[in-house]
């Protein structure tokens, strides 16, 4: 059931990377804008043909030039969900999500329709026109067409950027809801690590058409090559958290395995499991425990190993608990605090440098 | 009133645009996706009878219906009868000057259908086939009624290579406007004034029902 894409290419694009999705994984494919990511997704489903290419799912061949193999698009069990959602704008949204339901008929097939559109929290909607829809609701029409086909391969193309922030954070919590629905593999394309840490299970970091990076997307956070291509400033770890309590000052207590965190209110109640994204730069390191600190978060960290960047700075992988978070500080604080791998510190944390779309259900 | 003459021209009208509807479909949707070499004189051939004097084209025309020519020989092999000077000829003549008037709005019609809705119809699994009946004639309709009216109203006005290739043969190639010319030539001015009147009040209704069909079209998609 797996999902295999090869792609080797100089034609207006160069393109060089090959990589392995499995069922119900989610791969996000990370790149800068111009970087060829969304070619590769227009070659797994057919839309692009590069010149030198193999794509196959589930045992079968979708694509393969050298042995002159080319299943034309509709022949390919593809979702896809569009940049700007590409709904048929003369149908409804029942309309849409029928129109790629083919192996049901009749009143089965309205049924499905609007199974989908449940699925996807659209119930009674249906018989609106995308134009009569927010953009957040026309985005979840699409990802309910892109299902409707029952596809061997999910493919999401920059799904999120056509939306509001607070919309967009909503729409993660949705699509970590489905994740449980889906078997399939699915490949998600986005310039934002955000999006693709908060997303996915594995990431390829794409930059220029080569892949630089490939691994589970707490290895390739920390992937000097993965940070070179991305921008340093994106490093960053999740850090996976229960919610303890509501305070009444406006703070929620959560429980890590390193011990609690104080987050502003996060909107959701108290034991369930959230993951919250932790930006390496925002981590300062402490010898000592710190006394009369602002900062509400200190938790006993150990060093795992110190990569030195390019730049003035060093990335810090820190065991916290049973989890890793990421710290990056200069060369400078390095060498004055002496700091070694196998190292027994304190990772200090500012509440308020946590953003709230950094932090998402688990 | 000539009321042979004007059912001729209905009729005329009638069978050009229904000849002519596949073929502004097949060849506009061709020219509004496809990229090849020559596209640019593609475009240019298919505007040509536009730009050309009726006379000219109609010369041209008639040498190619002509019982000379190969297609003349074979039309009079194969159905016992001349192509030039009959409604055939008249009918096959007005399928080729229209081409512009068919083919240009279509094809602005297809290419107002946004390129990602068209991939999303194949993502959706639909054939070439399906999506052009379940997403692409519904988004570009307009287009094509546009261009069905145009050769409509442009058949029955069209004068110049009727006279050439077809004369003026009553109830076979001699439509209303060939008979306006003729009442005119004879003195008959109530008679052209009659059918004159009633050509732009036919005119007036196509293009009106048009506008009101395109308006609806437009607040059903927006």
């Amino acid at each position: 059931m797996a999902l295999e894409v090869m792609v080797r290419t100089r034609a207006t694009i160069p393109l060089d990377l090959a990589f392995r999705v499995e069922p119900g994984e989610l791969l996000a494919l990370v790149g800068h804008s111009g970087s060829g990511k969304t070619t590769v997704l227009r070659t797994i489903a057919g839309l692009w043909r590069p010149a030198l290419a193999r794509v196959q799912v589930n045992g079968s061949t979708w694509l393969d030039t050298a042995a002159g193999v080319e299943q034309p698009t509709h022949r390919r069990r593809v979702g896809v969900v569009f940049q700007n959602y590409a709904l048929f704008p003369h149908l409804t949204a029942a309309q849409n999500v029928a129109s790629a339901i083919d192996h049901l008929r009749g009143p089965r097939r309205r049924i499905e329709a609007e199974r989908l559109l449940e699925l996807v929290s659209l119930q009674g909607l249906g018989q609106r026109k995308p134009a009569q829809l927010s953009g957040g609701e026309q985005q979840r029409v699409a990802v309910a067409r892109a299902l409707a086909r029952r596809p061997e391969a999910l493919l999401l193309d920059e799904p999120f950027s056509a939306v509001d922030r607070k919309t967009r954070d909503k729409l993660y919590a949705e699509i970590i809801a489905l994740r449980a629905h889906l078997a399939m593999p699915a490949v998600l394309v986005t310039h934002d690590m955000n999006e693709a840490q908060l997303l996915a299970d594995r990431m390829v970091v794409i930059d220029a058409g080569r892949m630089v990076a490939e691994g589970s997307t707490g290895a390739v956070m920390s992937n000097p090559d993965a940070l070179r291509a991305m921008g340093i400033r994106e490093a960053a770890a999740m850090l996976p958290a229960i919610i303890d309590r509501h305070e009444p000052d406006g703070m929620t207590r959560l429980t890590t395995s390193a011990g609690n965190l104080w987050l502003p209110t996060v909107d959701a109640a108290p034991g369930a499991r959230l993951r919250v994204r932790i930006m390496a730069h925002e981590v300062m390191l402490a010898r000592a425990r710190p006394e009369g600190l602002s900062a509400q978060n200190i938790l006993p960290a150990r060093i795992i190993d110190l990569q030195p960047g390019d730049g003035p700075a060093v990335l810090i992988r820190l065991a916290l608990g049973e989890d890793e978070i990421l710290a990056r500080v200069t060369h400078r604080a390095v060498a004055s605090l002496n700091l070694q791998a196998g190292d027994e510190i304190h990772a200090v944390l500012k509440s308020m440098s946590i953003a709230r779309d950094h932090v998402t259900a688990g | 009133m000539d009321w042979t003459a004007l059912w001729l021209s209905l009729r005329l009208a009638a069978w050009t645009v229904i000849f002519l509807l596949p073929v502004a479909v097949f060849a506009g949707r061709f020219l509004a996706y496809r990229k090849f070499r020559g596209k640019g004189v593609a475009e240019a051939l298919v505007m040509l009878p536009l730009v050309l004097p009726p006379t000219v084209f109609g010369f041209y025309l008639l040498l190619a219906f002509g019982a000379d020519s190969p297609l003349g020989q074979f039309w009079t092999a194969t159905f016992g009868q001349p192509l030039v000077f009959s409604f055939q000829g008249l009918l096959l003549a007005s399928i080729i000057f229209n081409l512009p008037f068919a083919i240009q709005p279509t094809q602005r019609g297809f290419e107002a259908v946004p390129i990602d809705v068209r991939e999303a119809a194949a993502c959706c699994g639909m054939s070439p086939w399906r999506s052009l009946w379940q997403v692409e004639l519904p988004l570009a309709w307009p287009g094509l009624l546009t261009a069905m009216v145009l050769t409509f109203a442009h058949t029955l006005g069209e004068f110049g290579i009727v006279l050439m290739v077809g004369g003026s043969i009553p109830g076979e190639t001699k439509t209303i406007a060939i008979a306006i010319y003729d009442r005119v030539q004879g003195f008959d001015d109530q008679g052209a004034a009659t059918m004159s009147a009633v050509l732009v009040a036919i005119s007036l209704f196509t293009i009106t029902v048009t506008y009101w069909l395109s308006a609806r079209v437009g607040r059903r998609l927006s």
